[in-house]
């Protein structure tokens, strides 16, 4: 005799339904996950390809590799280059992967692969130690000249980042003067222009970057200026004064002093080619989930066969949301509460036809035994037990049968659960005695159209997708069904079974 | 098809399945006296406390062996009841009428040997007619000699009274009677007969049978409009008792008319079904409310039901 407020339930269901959303949008916003299956990503796959000319002596190769390059997440790395060792180095000039081999002689080719993720989001951790310009010696007349551009540029600016601006526009061929050309000649030009801020008291360095295009082969890295602001590296196109990493720029050096160095060999250079993939979000997803702490709460980190075995798992609240549902709102009959959605499991492994076929046929000789079985007059329990062996002897033979004939649908009957089925052949056999045929007709095809709505729903893609990728979501579906368990309205079979009461409006 | 708006259906008041569990069973029926009505042998010895009687009982089979004592009672018996004590809608309720030599007649005519009804036992104390599948007791009553009056109006078997009782009210009531369709029983789902009685007099109102209304019985071919229940008032307060036997807000009480004894309980069920609604062509509804709304609840089962004789009255 309690009348609760319902307040703080509908609260309640309300904080399920809003947390599973919150965390499943989290997660898609930070892992990646996509909402829809077959999502693609791009992906760029770059190839560095060093060749040099042995010498008959031990060869030490080592190449710079990014480390963070702005606007991208590298995803894989690996090297082919067959019968030498190779490890990545971390060091303080940043990341290095280096290749040995005791005896090396004539042409070799070494390769480095990579994959690149583009991600405007990533987060780079400032430089530990706050770099320092350099302190550079000028001779005469270089030195007047510097510093008389020095001084113009820096009459025209008011921060490093215009500075360094306005020195690479006052160093461009169509503004030199009589001091720049004086200083400028075609190959010293970035160094001098890194000289030069230094001098000004700018941390500037030179870095390398591949213009990233689809299909391309034998790139060359492009020299990019970078300084430092105070707070972090800025990138400065040299010959545009332009600012920043463009989208299909890929910084593959920064910072370390040499892109490549062979020790033991001759004629060394790199190359690079490129291209462009498209990898499945979800892939991408769990790829990159091992690195990060969100991917507690997913599953991919079980083994395969777990994994597999949630998969199904995951789809039983679904079933059970339509049963709820079917028997709530619509008020369809059905022998045993949750029978359907059993069945509907095993229809996911069997598919729809042959498993319909098998469970009817099933069901069918089922009920034509139990005939039999309820004149000898047992006991329930050794009824029950007697109805489970037959229940597996049907299979058996329907397997064998089928096999036989050919049709290997036959051996999917062994996907249901042979003590749901005997117990659904005793409670037809009996509803049949005591209500007649037409009542097992309604209850058996109203626990067929769940089972089958059941299936329906839970055997759809996105289904499988979201229920596994996004397990909060299950969340949503328990707070839909305590919604339902306060329904208080009319069902829809209600509607038509009363009626009658038409007459006494 | 044929369908009814949700509007008119409130308008009718009409109680609706996911309302009666989720407002009134679920909020007057504590669990713990479910024990009481889901099990008949309880009732009995529930109900008698309170002055409510009940068919005699003749024999308690609780063991196996105990199935062949019932051989040696059932001897010189005429006319007997066998119930699962756990059964629920009239699942294995077999009544036997008759003799004809070794065998026994049962209501529907139909011959039927000891040792079908030794089977019999057995089943109902295996459990298989109990709610959950637990093991079972099986009950042997006395045959209820229904009152002329009133079972000439039902083909086979006794008819008998629903009484929906709100916290100690009886707000509707309804006669069952049973037809070949139900095999002798007086469920309505089975296809028995339902006619309203008027809760102020316990006249008849509609009848309906499979939820279409009718106005002669299928079988007798009787008119089901002039039915008087007698002894009216004594009934509901009958019915009012058993709320302080079980303490359930909101049950089913079946009552039977027996020629010698007058009024008996035959169960009681805390899960009364909505059929009632269309056999009195009225909703539960407005009654329950009315009683909700009550400011000082009457104490006794006869204030109860005299008040819900003047309250709910029809005509």
């Amino acid at each position: 005799m309690t009348v609760r407020s319902r307040v703080p339930f509908y609260v309640f269901v309300f904080l399920l339904i809003a947390a599973g959303i919150a965390i499943a949008t989290w997660r898609h916003l930070e892992l990646g996950i996509p909402w829809m299956t077959g999502e693609q990503r791009p992906v760029w796959m770059i190839e560095a390809r060093v060749d040099f000319e042995g010498q008959n002596s031990p060869a030490e190769v080592s190449l710079h590799i990014p480390e963070q390059p702005p606007g991208f997440r590298i995803l894989t790395e690996q090297a082919a280059s067959p019968g030498y060792g190779f490890s990545i180095l971390d060091s303080n000039s940043g990341r290095r992967a280096q290749w040995t081999k005791r005896d090396v002689a004539g042409p070799q080719t070494l390769y480095f692969k990579a994959q690149f993720v583009p991600d405007e989001d990533v987060i780079h951790t400032p430089p530990v130690r706050k770099p320092r310009a350099l302190t550079v010696f000028w001779e005469e007349p270089q030195a007047t000249a510097v510093r008389e551009l020095l001084t113009q540029a820096s009459e025209r600016s008011s921060s490093p980042e215009s500075m360094t601006r306005e020195l690479i526009r006052l160093m461009q061929p169509d503004n030199r003067t009589q001091n720049t050309t004086l200083l400028v000649s075609d190959d010293n030009y970035l160094q001098l222009l890194v000289k030069m801020l230094n001098h000004a008291g700018i941390a500037a360095r030179t870095a390398d970057a591949l213009k990233l295009e689809d299909a391309r082969r034998r790139q060359q890295l492009v020299p990019f200026l970078q300084i430092y602001n105070g707070k972090r590296w800025l990138t400065f196109d040299p010959r545009t004064a332009e600012q920043g990493v463009p989208e299909n720029l890929l910084l593959w050096r920064q910072g370390a002093d040499s892109l490549l160095d062979v020790v033991g060999g001759d004629d060394s250079q790199v190359s690079f080619s490129m291209l462009r993939q498209t990898v499945p979000a979800l892939q991408l997803a769990t790829l990159e989930s091992n690195a990060n702490g969100l991917s507690v709460l997913g599953f991919y980190q079980l083994p395969i066969e777990e994994q597999s075995m949630f998969r199904m798992l995951l789809l039983l609240p679904i079933g059970a949301l339509i049963v709820a549902f079917m028997r709530i709102v619509i008020g369809i009959r059905t022998s045993g509460t949750f029978m359907p959605v059993l069945i509907a499991v095993a229809f996911v492994q069997t598919t729809l036809v042959p498993g319909l076929i098998a469970f009817l046929s099933v069901v069918a000789i089922g009920l034509l035994l139990r005939g039999y079985l309820s004149s000898l007059n047992l006991l329930l329990v050794s009824r029950i037990s007697a109805l489970i062996i037959l229940v597996i002897f049907i299979t058996a033979g329907l397997s064998i049968i089928g096999y036989q004939m050919g049709f290997n649908t036959g051996m999917t009957v062994t996907f249901f659960p042979m003590v749901i089925i005997a117990w659904t052949i005793e409670r037809m056999s009996i509803l049949w005695e005591e209500e007649g045929a037409r009542e097992v007709l309604v209850q058996g095809s109203g626990s067929l159209f769940v089972a089958i709505c059941a299936y329906l729903a839970m055997s759809t893609p996105l289904a499988g997708h979201l229920t596994f990728n996004f397990p909060e979501l299950h969340l949503v579906i328990l707070g839909l069904i305590l919604l339902m368990g306060q329904y208080t309205g009319y069902k829809l079979s209600e509607l038509k079974r009363f009626t009658p009461m038409k007459a006494y409006d | 098809m044929d369908w009814i708006s949700p509007r008119r259906l409130k308008n009718l008041g009409m109680l609706n399945m996911n309302r009666r569990n989720v407002d009134y069973i679920a909020r007057y029926n504590d669990r713990t006296s479910y024990p009481l009505v889901d099990n008949k042998l309880k009732t009995k010895l529930a109900v008698s406390e309170y002055g409510v009687k009940t068919p005699k009982l003749l024999q308690v089979v609780r063991q196996q062996h105990e199935i062949s004592h019932f051989r040696e009672m059932a001897e010189d018996l005429a006319g007997f009841a066998i119930k699962p004590a756990k059964g629920s809608g009239g699942k294995g309720i077999t009544v036997i009428t008759g003799r004809d030599g070794d065998d026994f007649i049962k209501a529907s005519s139909a011959r039927i040997s000891v040792a079908m009804l030794e089977r019999h036992l057995t089943n109902i104390l295996a459990g298989l007619y109990s709610l959950a599948g637990t093991p079972d007791v099986a009950i042997v009553e006395n045959l209820v000699q229904s009152s002329p009056a009133l079972a000439k109006y039902s083909f086979q078997g006794v008819p008998d009274i629903r009484i929906v009782v709100f916290q100690g009210y009886p707000v509707m009531a309804m006669l069952r009677l049973a037809t070949t369709a139900s095999d002798g029983k007086a469920n309505l789902h089975q296809g028995a007969v339902g006619v309203g009685l008027d809760i102020g007099s316990g006249q008849s109102l509609n009848a309906v049978q499979f939820n279409r209304p009718i106005t002669l019985h299928p079988d007798t071919g009787l008119a089901l409009e002039n039915i008087q229940i007698e002894d009216w008032e004594n009934m509901l307060e009958m019915a009012a008792r058993c709320y302080e036997a079980t303490g359930l807000g909101y049950m089913g009480v079946d009552l039977v008319v027996d020629a010698n004894e007058g009024p008996l309980l035959l169960e009681l069920n805390a899960r009364p079904g909505l059929a009632i609604q269309m056999a009195n062509g009225c909703g539960l509804l407005p009654r329950l409310n009315a009683i909700e709304s009550l400011k000082r609840p009457h104490f006794s089962p006869r204030e109860r039901a005299l008040f819900a004789m003047e309250s709910f009255a029809r005509r």
